[in-house]
């Protein structure tokens, strides 16, 4: 498809500014072809703005970015063959159906009236929207919707395809469908970048993963390595009353993970920390509370989630913007 | 469904998915117009999916006629005589012209507020065809209303009694009006942060369209508001088709008046000159 070797998408120092904000403060990418890309962080780190400016929608004022071994800045022209993008919202035309949309971006990508209209016909297929390809998008379902956008996105199978946060907003099964549809692109040699806020997100589908927090990448490692860096699953207690938390917190050290004490929250009356084997700890933790009496408001095992890699990489919560 | 989930259609998929092939035959110039048409056709096809979407577009037009011809028509009063409903529909024919002008905005505000001009952007299409695309079907359509609402004067009694040539020369100005509008649209299309707020447009384009001599003459306003109404673009060509099709009320005291047909082709020509650039610098900022 493409005899140019490299990397797929490869950026240096990307800045972009917004009035008094860096919206991309130096940020650096580099992902090697047929793998998928997590870009992790909270709301206003930088997603868009880089998956915007990869994708030649975005001038940026600094740094260098290559994608599908085309320079962004020089060759916008020759990036957009080789690219799919599906932005954080659907962009489709709500006054045509699903086929029509289909059948107009496949002549906007110049296939052609008669090869767009097969083109279309495939990926409503693919999509399992063939039935409803004759209803208006208006009618669609918003998982309907995600799924027509992300067709829209594959009509010249790009070499690399950028989705922003593809699934905020789905039900489990539609995301389901998603990261599918996903693994699949991805073994036939597609390069994909994805941004998330979910970290369970980034582990089940990227090779690798960057966390970006204010337009720069505090860190770039598998996700194996993200949740090894915050401790794995945690085991956490909610008590009923305040004053049991420090005997609860005696009962959690017993089970916790090697040189990762167990934190308590006062005010949430809450104990936690990481735990190795998860329902080893579990059961255990919950009989000695029942055999000392304890009364417990909850108790359970947490994934990690993006705040605690946050709150690990970087010794502050993430902001909400 | 049987295809209802993307599980298990790994083993199709490579078909599915297959390369297209890019139609590479041409030149660079049968792109350009053929992304071009391909915008148009987009917009055309909303209205064969709903066809009383053009209606709906002429509701305001075909109820100001029923008003004013005929209810408010009869105290109406036409400077130098004639008949009110012959000289409200040239004023009727340009006012819709002047209101296409919120459809442009509006299609414009919706397709950046969805994404859809996002999308565009990021496809090797030709980015001159996103704009002028958008134009064309405008003007389409806007022969499609004329057509729809000459046809309707028609049939309430109003005749061009101008010969062939100022009959379409006059249609002609109408156009003008609205291709020059076109670029208006665009820019504050662009302008306005999302579709609410285009609909706020309508307190602009209302007033425009009223403090015209589109339903009553200038000289018969108060003294303060004659010239403004006079010097209304929209005034120009109302006036300039009123001379052609030869209708009641045309000419008038002022210089501007008299030369409606020269002003309805000077003022559309500055309106372009003003906001084509500015609605083409706007969409080039879109990559700020
Ligand atoms: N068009 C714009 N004008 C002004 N500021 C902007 C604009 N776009 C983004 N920003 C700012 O740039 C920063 C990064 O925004 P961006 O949309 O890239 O974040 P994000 O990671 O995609 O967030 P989210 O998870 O909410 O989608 C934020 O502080 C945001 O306020
Ligand atoms: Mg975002």
């Amino acid at each position: 498809m493409n005899d140019r070797g490299g990397p797929a998408v490869c950026a240096e120092g990307l800045r972009k500014r917004y009035g008094g904000t860096n919206a991309l403060d130096g940020l650096d990418l580099h992902i090697p072809r047929g793998t998928v890309h997590g870009l992790l962080g909270p709301n206003g780190a930088g997603k868009t703005t880089a998956v915007r400016a990869l994708a030649t929608l975005l001038r940026f004022e600094g740094g260098r970015a290559l994608v599908a071994g085309l320079d962004v800045a020089r060759d916008p022209h020759g990036v957009r063959r080789r690219i799919g993008l599906a932005g954080q919202y659907a962009a489709l035309d709500e006054g045509l159906t699903g086929r029509q949309n289909l059948e107009l971006f496949g002549r906007l990508f110049r296939l052609g009236g008669r090869r767009a209209r097969l083109r279309a016909a495939e990926l409503l297929e693919h999509f399992g929207l063939a039935d409803a390809g004759g209803k208006g998008v208006a009618e669609y379902s918003g998982g309907m919707r995600r799924r027509l956008d992300l067709a829209a996105s594959l009509i010249l199978a790009p070499d690399v395809l950028f989705l922003d946060e593809p699934t905020t907003g789905l039900d489990p099964r539609a995301r389901g469908e998603v990261w599918d549809t996903v693994r699949t692109l991805v073994s036939e040699g597609t390069t994909v970048l994805l941004t998330t806020q979910y970290l369970d997100e980034a582990d089940r589908l990227a090779t690798r993963v960057t966390v970006i927090d204010r337009g720069r990448a505090i860190a770039d490692d598998t996700p194996e390595g993200l949740k090894n860096r915050v401790g794995g699953d945690r085991i956490e207690v909610v008590v009923a009353e305040a004053e049991d938390l420090g005997r609860v917190a005696g009962i959690v050290a017993r089970v916790a993970g090697p040189g990762a004490g167990p934190e308590t929250d006062e005010e949430g009356r809450r104990v936690h920390a990481p735990v190795s084997d998860r329902v080893t700890a579990l059961t255990e933790v919950a009989r000695t509370l029942r055999d000392e009496r304890i009364r417990v408001e909850d108790i359970g095992l947490r994934r990690p989630s993006l705040d605690d890699v946050f709150l690990r990489l970087t010794g502050h919560r993430a902001e909400v913007a | 469904m049987a295809t209802g989930t993307i599980t298990g259609t790994a083993a199709r998929s490579s078909v599915d998915l297959g390369v297209p092939q890019v139609d590479r035959s041409h030149e660079r110039l049968y792109w350009v117009l053929a992304d071009c048409w391909n915008v148009v056709r987009r917009d055309l096809l909303h209205y064969r999916r709903l066809p009383v979407l053009i209606l709906w577009r002429l509701g305001f037009p075909m109820v100001s006629v029923l008003l004013y011809g005929f209810v408010f028509g009869s105290a109406m009063r036409v400077p130098g005589g004639g008949d009110y409903r012959e000289f409200l529909m040239p004023g009727m024919f340009a006012s819709t012209m002047a209101f296409g002008f919120m459809n442009t905005a509006t299609a414009v505000v919706t397709d950046t507020a969805r994404g859809v001009t996002d999308r565009f952007r990021s496809m090797p299409m030709s980015s001159s065809a996103v704009c002028s695309g958008r134009g064309l079907a405008d003007l389409t359509v806007a022969v499609a209303e004329l057509a729809i609402l000459a046809l309707t004067a028609l049939a309430i009694g109003w005749r061009s009694d101008g010969g062939l040539v100022d009959t379409v020369a006059a249609f002609g100005l109408l156009l003008l009006l609205r291709f020059s509008l076109i670029w208006v649209g665009v820019w504050c299309g662009l302008v306005v942060p999302n579709e609410e707020a285009a609909g706020g447009l309508y307190a602009v384009v209302f007033p425009l369209t009223m403090i015209s001599s589109v339903f009553v003459a200038p000289s018969l306003m108060p003294a303060w508001l004659a010239p403004v109404a006079a010097w209304n673009p929209v005034s120009s060509t109302v006036q300039a088709t009123r001379e052609l099709f030869g209708n009641p009320g045309a000419g008038g005291g002022t210089w501007v008046e008299q030369h409606a047909v020269l002003m309805a082709v000077v003022w559309p020509l500055v309106i372009t000159a003003v906001f084509l650039p500015l609605a083409v610098r706007r969409f080039q900022r879109l990559s700020r």
